[in-house]
């Protein structure tokens, strides 16, 4: 498709990849437009939102992954936001989660503060980071087939995996989550059949 | 290497960890210190704890919340440097009101000789204060079990960000050349 010329159409690439979505998918987002994006896609009491926290969004996966082997956890987050906390795929490479997937939305800016070029728009490869520390597998997406194909290994929890999907920058109208974490915390427990107190 | 405590070697070292499976918890993540080594290495040999080594304390913030959002318990071994890592991070258990329960060994506090360490460790307390987090100290042996006890019950049932700092007069005087 010629649109993809210059990258994927964020709202559509994740749309695709949370699709038909399994009752034992379990979702959290870094800050910002992937949040829009996931929210876009569908709100589910299985998604969990960090609205600040920028580093963190792929250790609150390990954390839930660790936590629920038996359920498949994805992590959507931005190029900047998994750049700021680069520590976190070694403490992940580490800890070989089956269950987990970083699926991380790279267009080369921060696209929140005013389209600034980040570090991968300067060349450093996510992908090939994550697989020099020991990631089961890693890929860079450029096509919807290949977030089709993402689609489906996220069911199949073979190990521990991180895909860049390169998209265009651009910022689509936003889509906003609930803002208080307290809420997305007790519904999300619920839905697993959790306490809340 | 920290004091020993004369005839009783593990002393408040083993009540650390023995607090934390009183409380049912299933995840230590940590940056090593000393003062916590014998609680890591504990954690490391339980078939029923995720031990959890981190490239710095705020890691284990954004873990021990997606371990509470999985259904289960989790405790931050940290040392005091530490502790200005983790502020940002702090706004997490702050906004979604999670449990942490965080043991801190102080550095900069007590018998210091580095004095790199003194501006955070004076700042501690105070930096885990405005980010929402409670806490208590322990500078004596004793004091050990019934705070950290005490913190996690706030931070569990309560949902409360809770921290115990275990004081550098209790940890002890490190030598930094061999008598």
């Amino acid at each position: 498709m010629g649109e993809e010329m210059n990258g994927l159409d964020r709202r559509d690439a994740v749309a695709r990849l949370l699709a038909r979505r399994s009752l034992d998918l379990l979702v959290v987002t870094g800050l910002g437009s992937p949040a829009y994006d996931v929210m876009a896609a569908g709100d589910d009491d299985r998604n969990f939102y960090l609205w600040g926290a920028m580093g963190g969004a792929a250790m609150v996966g390990l954390g839930l992954a660790k936590a629920q082997p038996q359920k498949s956890v994805l992590v959507v987050t931005g190029d900047a936001e998994a750049m700021m906390g680069l520590g976190a795929f070694a403490t992940i490479a580490v800890q070989k989660p089956a269950n987990l997937t970083i699926a991380v939305l790279d267009n080369g800016h921060y696209g929140e503060t005013g389209m600034q070029a980040s570090h991968t728009g300067m060349g450093i490869e996510l992908d090939r980071v994550a697989a020099s520390m020991g990631f089961a597998w890693t890929e860079s997406i450029s096509d919807l087939s290949g977030v089709d194909a993402l689609h489906n290994r996220l069911a199949a929890r073979e190990g521990v995996g991180l895909a860049v999907l390169k998209i265009r920058a651009e910022n689509p109208p936003r889509v906003l989550p609930p803002r208080d974490g307290a809420h997305l915390k007790n519904r999300f427990r619920a839905a697993l059949g959790f306490p809340v107190s | 290497m920290s004091e020993a405590e004369g005839d009783q070697p593990m002393g408040w070292r083993a009540d650390v960890f023995s607090v934390l499976k009183r409380h049912d918890v299933r995840h230590v993540a940590y940056v090593p210190d000393a003062g916590h080594a014998a609680a890591i290495e504990m954690a490391v040999a339980d078939p029923d704890i995720n031990a959890v080594a981190l490239t710095t304390e705020e890691e284990g913030i954004g873990y021990l919340a997606g371990a509470w959002l999985g259904g289960e318990r989790g405790a931050l071994l940290m040392q005091s440097s530490g502790v200005g890592n983790c502020i940002n991070m702090l706004a997490l258990p702050n906004a979604g009101r999670f449990p942490l329960l965080m043991a801190v060994t102080m550095r900069g506090d007590w018998a210091e000789f580095n004095p790199w360490q003194n501006p955070m460790g004076q700042a501690t307390e105070k930096a885990l204060n405005m980010m929402g987090v409670l806490t208590w100290r322990a500078d004596r042996a004793e004091d050990v079990e019934p705070l950290l006890h005490g913190a996690a019950s706030m931070a569990f049932n309560g949902d409360c960000a809770c921290a115990v700092l275990l004081g550098q007069r209790l940890i002890g005087e490190k030598q930094w050349v061999k008598k």
